[in-house]
């Protein structure tokens, strides 16, 4: 059981079970490292906002250097318009990133491994995004399936296309995430198998392969927490700042 | 050999995997809608309050901090071009200061080297006056004497001419006859002189 790869991203419940009507929503493993990932970046800024000194301590250092990286991108991608929308982003970004992290450590469960976790962030997003851009440009915001200077007899073909591509961004965006996670997690899991399965005669060879898939992991971890959140940035830069 | 067993285990292990996969029930976790409605929940939950405490009170206190920092960097870098400004200004200060002490040498040494050359010349002056006196007092002395001295000389010449005479001949002259031939070879020596 335990050598096959996919066992790693079983859900099961821990602790008794809880039902609201007919729906289970018990305490699993996956509820368990949410919490945990949560508590911890609750943790990490917290220490680094206590102490508001004028020369920073490292944890005020790392509080404020995520601050500014987040701030960044949001001001290069979104603009100035997107302000407002600071905290929910650097919360995703932060979350999607500790989750990934947590993920990285040996018998621990990754939640963005899981395609209803990252499709919920995502749908939440494109939900999110679209009412902010019909409250901010009203039936404007359908412009956004018409670009500019495309011949009229193209016209109705690409905004077909256009139409599918706007909402093949949810889906999009969690399948990203997630099969990034899962692959890299099964990929370390066979090699790992291997390891075991070669013994001491042939083993060196995936072992040293699955360290550096660990390397490898741990970037695609912060990456995809990345692209996450740019991807987040780049919907509201359609929605507050309607180009075509 | 190691190649050998190599590639059988490997091959081994991936049977034994693709087993394992096709025997699994669910295929993928993920998948299995049974625990979709607790992810949900918890997500939202333990989302929605990481979400609220970093935008209600972690990130406002973040850059708080860091708009007083950029207001201190500023603020600092105003006082500093302040005080740079100040002190241009007391450079330029005293750089007026030395050029005005250095213009107020530069006359004083003037005024002093003036007076001081005409100390000079006015010494020079009395000096030159001095000399030209002692000169002309001289010269009317080489004078006399010059005159004396021809005089001198024709008695000198009478004399020894007197001697000679008597030295070579041993007859006494009179001294009348001789000065007067003296004085006529002289004359003439004089004018060819002159003449020369």
């Amino acid at each position: 059981m335990s050598t096959n790869p996919m066992h790693q991203f079983e859900v099961y419940r821990i602790g008794p079970e809880i039902k609201v009507g007919s729906l289970d929503i018990s305490f699993t493993n996956a509820s368990l490292f949410m919490v945990i990932s949560s508590i911890a970046i609750l943790i990490v800024f917290n220490l680094g906002s206590k102490k508001n000194s004028i020369i920073p301590n490292k944890m005020q250092l790392l509080a404020e250097l995520s601050y500014t990286f987040v701030a960044k991108m949001i001001s290069d991608t979104a603009g100035s318009k997107a302000k407002p929308y600071f905290a929910f982003i650097f919360s995703i970004f932060m979350f999607v990133l500790f989750c990934n992290m947590f993920g990285m450590i040996p018998y621990t469960f990754t939640v963005t491994s899981h395609i209803i976790v990252t499709f919920m962030l995502a749908s939440f997003i494109f939900i999110g995004v679209t009412i902010i851009g019909f409250i901010k440009h009203g039936l404007g915001y359908l412009k956004l399936f018409v670009p500019s200077g495309v011949p009229v007899v193209l016209l109705p073909l690409i905004v077909v296309i256009e139409i599918i591509s706007y909402l093949s961004r949810p889906i999009s965006l969690s399948v990203r995430l997630f099969a990034n996670m899962m692959a890299g997690h099964t990929m370390m899991k066979v090699f790992g198998g291997f390891v075991i399965s070669l013994g001491i005669v042939g083993g060196w060879l995936p072992l040293s392969f699955s360290v550096a898939l660990t390397g490898l992991e741990i970037l695609v971890a912060f990456l995809q927490a990345y692209v996450f959140a740019i991807l987040t940035c780049i919907y509201l830069n359609d929605a507050l700042n309607l180009h075509h | 050999m190691l190649k050998k067993i190599f590639f059988y285990h490997i091959s081994l292990s991936f049977l034994f995997f693709a087993e394992t996969y096709a025997a699994e029930s669910g295929g993928m976790p993920q998948l299995n809608p049974k625990f979709w409605i607790s992810q949900i929940f918890w997500l939202i939950i333990t989302f929605g309050f990481l979400y609220i405490i970093l935008a209600k009170l972690i990130l406002p206190k973040i850059s708080a901090n860091l708009e007083i920092r950029k207001s201190q960097i500023l603020e600092n870098i105003e006082s500093a071009e302040k005080q740079r400004k100040e002190s241009e200004e007391k450079i330029a200060e005293y750089d007026k200061i030395l050029q005005d002490t250095k213009i107020k040498a530069k006359n004083y040494y003037n005024q002093v080297r003036e007076k001081i050359l005409e100390d000079i010349n006015k010494k020079k002056e009395s000096l030159d006056k001095d000399l030209n006196v002692e000169i002309n007092n001289a010269e009317s002395e080489i004078k006399d004497l010059k005159s004396k001295s021809s005089e001198k000389i024709t008695k000198i010449a009478i004399e020894t001419s007197n001697d000679l005479i008597k030295q070579l001949i041993g007859v006494e002259v009179n001294n009348s006859s001789i000065s007067a031939i003296v004085e006529d070879l002289s004359k003439k020596n004089k004018k060819e002189y002159h003449g020369n």
